[in-house]
């Protein structure tokens, strides 16, 4: 065990003044980020966050670690070379739903399958808050917004499945509001050797406000949301979660209804993705039935580790200096002399 | 039967056929075996695009041009004064460029009816006459390749595609050249299967015997080895050389190497080539896309690693926003486009040099780069360090401009001893650098204007940077209208001032009044046009330019003393646009954008048309 470090959540702060709207969601996430980052246990120097463009991508800037406000959509991309070169790091990617979903989609799929060794928070507060308030990928259709005047006609991603069908190994859900629950999302994805998806639910008071307050609201939100533990029955409120007999994926039933050994008990370790995508599937329209927690946790060889070994076996086969072999390699193949 | 032995000073050899004739094989081959004798080379391949194009077809034809003199020479050679035509498509698409007088050695079983009316041949161009302005030797390559090998137990098909071999053969009879190494490279190919050793071995010295023997060969070439400067040598292309550049420019600046690169024509090859190199701590990254590819390079060079990301022009136009972030950053990183013709998909595998505006322009917001390109294959390896030496030493992103001509074309390279090649040791910032104890990541070194790179995992030097303009020294966001003047002018300023060598002229007598000026791979065929002048009694000075961004600080001197300065590029200006506009010259462009590399012909006389009438 490494000697403790003793940091705190202010070691955490940067000197940079936080300039986002008052009452902004990413505040709470910020303030649950730094207060969990001591348990990490890593000197701040070997953490690094990186983000692209949007509200929530100004993150790196408060942070006191090594971090990169980078270009749309793109941070995936750069923590990828990051990360298969220094894997001594802790790499952590901020995105929004935007950056992440609509011009970063293609890194962001392709750093899942690779299994990059970064954990990847997306702040979904299903608008493009830093331009000032046009719908985004996760906006539900026929949303209303500046550049949709009379509604959105394209339908949104759900950005857990498609991290799923990108072959996610870790794939978890929070919420900005909730710290001790955004927290332990946190410890599970920083225990996660590969890539670990995180959504975090944020509300943009500004141009999107309320959109998850079913979730939040003490009125509505035991029959709204579904706190996933690892080994535990999926039930909440006065329901539960059960394979249809005779159907695919999962649905909510009335407890009283279900006799509890039918009950789907949570095993994040399911190898098959497709209970972690019923999972993602449960939530309607109107946010009922949406589960928070760890979707999924699996573990296979990332892709650092893979390229690091390729060039460990290598070098293990090599003889001589470096500067010894580059004279051989330059006169490799056939050389005459005059 | 004695023969008659000639020497000859220069050939040009062209290989044609099929793309599945393995004419780029045989023409390595011949090149090599060429090599081994001491003779001067330089090579140019040509492919279809199509990877498999019909069998037989015009847009099918490959082809492989060697040039091999006992002199020095620069350029693959304008034109063949030998074409072995493996088939009737070889023939017609090769012919219009061939001289009177040249020698043809034709494969005649291939000239079928069917193959024939294939390529619109109404009569076989062998018995009609068309051909009798040249030396033709009709060879059934084919069925003497087949009998050869009758016996000998492998399929007819197996027997059929050695025929290239046979052709070899005879070729390398006709030119003495000595065919050891080809023997042993068959060895090699073919270890899986002994079989095929035997049969393409057979071949060849089927086709030897055959020269030896037939009356239709009366002469038998020789060509003296060139005066070379000593030491080894080995015949190289230049996207193998730059490849080798990369690892040498790791190892000398004791970084890993990394690489993120996306497939394209005429790039890949550095891709593949630098992929088999990791125990020198290389790693490459086959990307998602070309933002995904550099991204990912600069995502290294943050990391203390030498960054490099390499690609053609439509990969380079991807990557502009990433370039823009990376001279924000002032982070090193190497960008190597290996130009082919556009726009767009254009045509892939054919040369032109028309990204030079998109390098030293193609960004949003003023964002300089320096810029290198090499001017010949091998010169592609210490274009490739210097690269890295500038991207390293000044913190910058560097554009590599190569081309398909110089990517694909090969020569004899004298291999440099590693100690020779410039030491790129860099030193990672370790501690704060304000006198109040702060880390400042914009403050920069006074001599080369760099700022400290500080890579993470270097306790107490924490930093955030990032794409919105930095305040000066800080690094910390900044709005402030003077310091975004100030950044923008010293961003400008940093790059202007990275000390290049002066420009060399090549001006023999010191009398010439016409300065030809040139960039990247237009040096051999502008090299050998004014040598063809001198040779004629006329005078010209030559200079090229390897850094387009900074330029040498002598350039507007050097412009200055000459009465007319030309300017050939493979593009319709862009360099001759860059000098008119800086130094208020009125230079002659001379262009040409037909996806083929200059001649040294055509050169020289539109460079004496220059001389003789200013
Ligand atoms: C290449 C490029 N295109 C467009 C933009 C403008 N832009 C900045 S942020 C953004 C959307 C951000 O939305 P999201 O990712 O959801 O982040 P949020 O602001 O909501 O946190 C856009 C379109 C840009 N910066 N760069
Ligand atoms: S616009 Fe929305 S997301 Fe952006 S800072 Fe303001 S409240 Fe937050
Ligand atoms: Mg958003």
């Amino acid at each position: 065990m490494a000697e403790l470090l003793k940091l705190t959540a202010k070691d955490f702060k940067s000197d940079q003044e936080v300039r986002w709207c008052p009452g902004c969601g990413d505040y709470a996430i910020l303030a649950a980020v730094q207060g969990f980052m001591p348990e990490l246990n890593i000197p701040r120097e070997r953490i690094v966050f990186i983000s692209g463009i949007g509200c929530s991508s100004r993150f790196p800037y408060y942070m006191n670690t090594y971090g990169l406000h980078s270009i749309h959509g793109r941070a995936p991309a750069i923590a990828t070379g990051l990360a298969a070169s220094r894997p001594d790091l802790s790499i952590w990617v901020v995105t929004g739903d935007g950056d992440a979903l609509s011009i970063g989609g293609n890194h962001l799929i392709h750093a899942l399958r690779r299994n990059v060794n970064v954990k990847i928070l997306l702040f979904n507060n299903r608008i493009y808050g830093l331009t000032k308030g046009q719908y985004s990928p996760t906006s539900e259709l026929g949303k209303i917004t500046k550049s949709t005047p009379v509604g959105s006609a394209d339908a949104p991603f759900n950005p857990l499945s498609l991290a799923l069908g990108a072959e996610a190994g870790f794939v978890a859900r929070t919420i900005d509001s909730d710290r001790k629950h955004l927290q332990s999302v946190l410890r599970a994805a920083a225990a996660h050797r590969g890539s670990a998806f995180v959504e975090i639910y944020q509300n943009c008071n500004i141009f999107n406000d309320g959109a998850f307050e079913t979730l939040k609201d003490a009125g509505t939100r035991d029959e709204y949301l579904i706190r996933l533990e690892h080994g535990q029955p999926i039930t909440f409120g006065d329901s539960c979660v059960v394979h249809p007999p005779g159907g695919f994926g999962l649905s909510v039933r009335p407890t009283a209804s279900v006799d509890p050994a039918e009950i789907v008990v949570h095993d994040q370790g399911v190898a098959d993705p497709a209970y972690a995508f019923a999972l993602s599937r449960l939530p309607a329209l109107d946010l009922r039935n949406t589960p928070i927690g760890v979707f999924r946790a699996v573990t296979r060889p990332t892709y650092d580790e893979v390229l690091q070994q390729q060039v460990a076996d290598a070098q293990a086969a090599a003889t001589g200096t470096p500067e010894e072999q580059l004279a051989g390699l330059l006169h490799a193949g056939d050389t005459w002399t005059i | 039967m004695s023969k008659q032995v000639r020497r000859l000073d220069r050939v040009v050899i062209r290989f044609a056929g099929d793309s599945g004739d393995g004419m780029q094989l045989t023409g390595d081959r011949f090149t090599s075996e060429t090599a081994q004798l001491g003779n001067d080379i330089s090579t140019l391949p040509n492919f279809p695009a199509e990877i498999r194009a019909p069998a037989g077809t015009l847009p099918g034809v490959s082809s492989f041009q060697v040039h091999f003199a006992d002199y020095d020479i620069l350029t693959p050679g304008d034109a063949p004064d030998v074409l072995v035509a493996m088939n009737p498509a070889a023939l017609k698409a090769n012919l219009p460029e061939l001289p009177s007088g040249a020698e043809i050695i034709v494969n005649t079983d291939e000239f079928s009816k069917r193959n024939l009316t294939k390529v619109g041949y109404a009569e076989s161009p062998l018995d009609d006459g068309s051909l009798d302005r040249f030396a033709v030797h009709p060879v059934a390559l084919t069925s003497m390749t087949v009998a050869a090998l009758a016996g000998t137990g492998v399929s007819k098909k197996d027997a059929e595609r050695a025929k290239n071999m046979f052709a070899l053969g005879l070729l390398s009879w006709m030119y003495s050249r000595p065919y050891e190494s080809t023997l042993r490279f068959l060895e090699r190919k073919f270890a899986a299967r002994p079989e095929l050793v035997a049969a393409n071995q057979t071949a060849f010295r089927a086709g030897w015997n055959f020269g030896e023997t037939t009356e239709d060969f009366a002469v038998r070439y020789e060509i003296g080895p060139a005066p070379m400067a000593s030491g080894t040598y080995r015949n190289i292309t230049g996207n193998a050389a730059l490849a080798l550049g990369l690892v040498a420019a790791g190892v000398r600046a004791k970084l890993p190497v990394f690489l993120g690169a996306y497939p394209i024509t005429p790039a890949s090859d550095i891709l593949h080539e630098l992929s088999k190199h990791k125990r020198f701590g290389i790693t490459t990254m086959q990307a998602e896309d070309e933002i995904a590819a550099i991204g990912a390079a600069l995502g290294a060079s943050y990391g203390g690693a030498l960054g490099v990301t390499t690609t053609s022009g439509p990969g380079v136009a991807l990557k502009g926003e990433t370039i823009s972030l990376a001279v924000a950053l002032e982070l090193p990183l190497v960008i190597v486009d290996v130009q082919r013709a556009g726009p767009s998909t254009g045509m892939p595998t054919k040369t032109e040099q028309a990204d030079l505006n998109m390098a030293l322009f193609g960004r949003h917001g003023e964002a300089p780069v320096a810029v290198v390109a090499p001017q010949s294959p091998s010169d592609c390896f210490h274009a490739a360090i210097e690269a890295a030496r500038i991207a390293l030493t000044y913190r910058t992103p560097v554009i590599l401009l190569s081309d398909n001509y110089v990517a694909n074309g090969s020569e004899p390279w004298l291999l440099p001893s590693v100690e020779s090649l410039p030491d790129l040791t860099v030193e990672f910032a370790s501690a704060a650098n304000a006198p109040d104890g702060r880390f400042l990541p914009y403050l920069r070194d006074p001599e080369t204007m760099a700022r400290p790179w500080a890579v993470p995992g270097t306790p107490g030097l924490e930093h955030r940077i990032g794409g919105l303009e930095k305040a000066d020294k800080t690094g910390d966001i900044s709005y402030d209208p003077a310091n975004h003047d100030l950044m923008v002018r010293t961003r400008a300023q940093r790059i202007e001032s990275i000390p290049v060598p002066d420009l060399a002229v090549d001006d023999p007598d010191g009398e010439a009044r016409v300065l030809v000026l040139g960039w990247g791979s237009t040096y051999g065929p502008i090299g050998a046009a004014c040598r063809a002048l001198r040779q004629r009694g006329l005078t010209i000075a030559q200079a090229h330019l390897r850094h387009l961004h900074p330029m040498p600080a002598d350039l507007g001197a050097v412009l200055a003393r000459y009465d007319r300065v030309v300017i050939p590029e493979m593009n319709l200006g862009q360099l001759h646009h860059v000098i008119r506009g800086r130094f208020l010259i009125d230079a002659v462009p001379y262009n040409k954008v037909n996806g083929l590399p200059f001649t040294a012909g055509e050169l020289e006389s539109m460079l004496e048309d220059v001389v003789k009438n200013g």
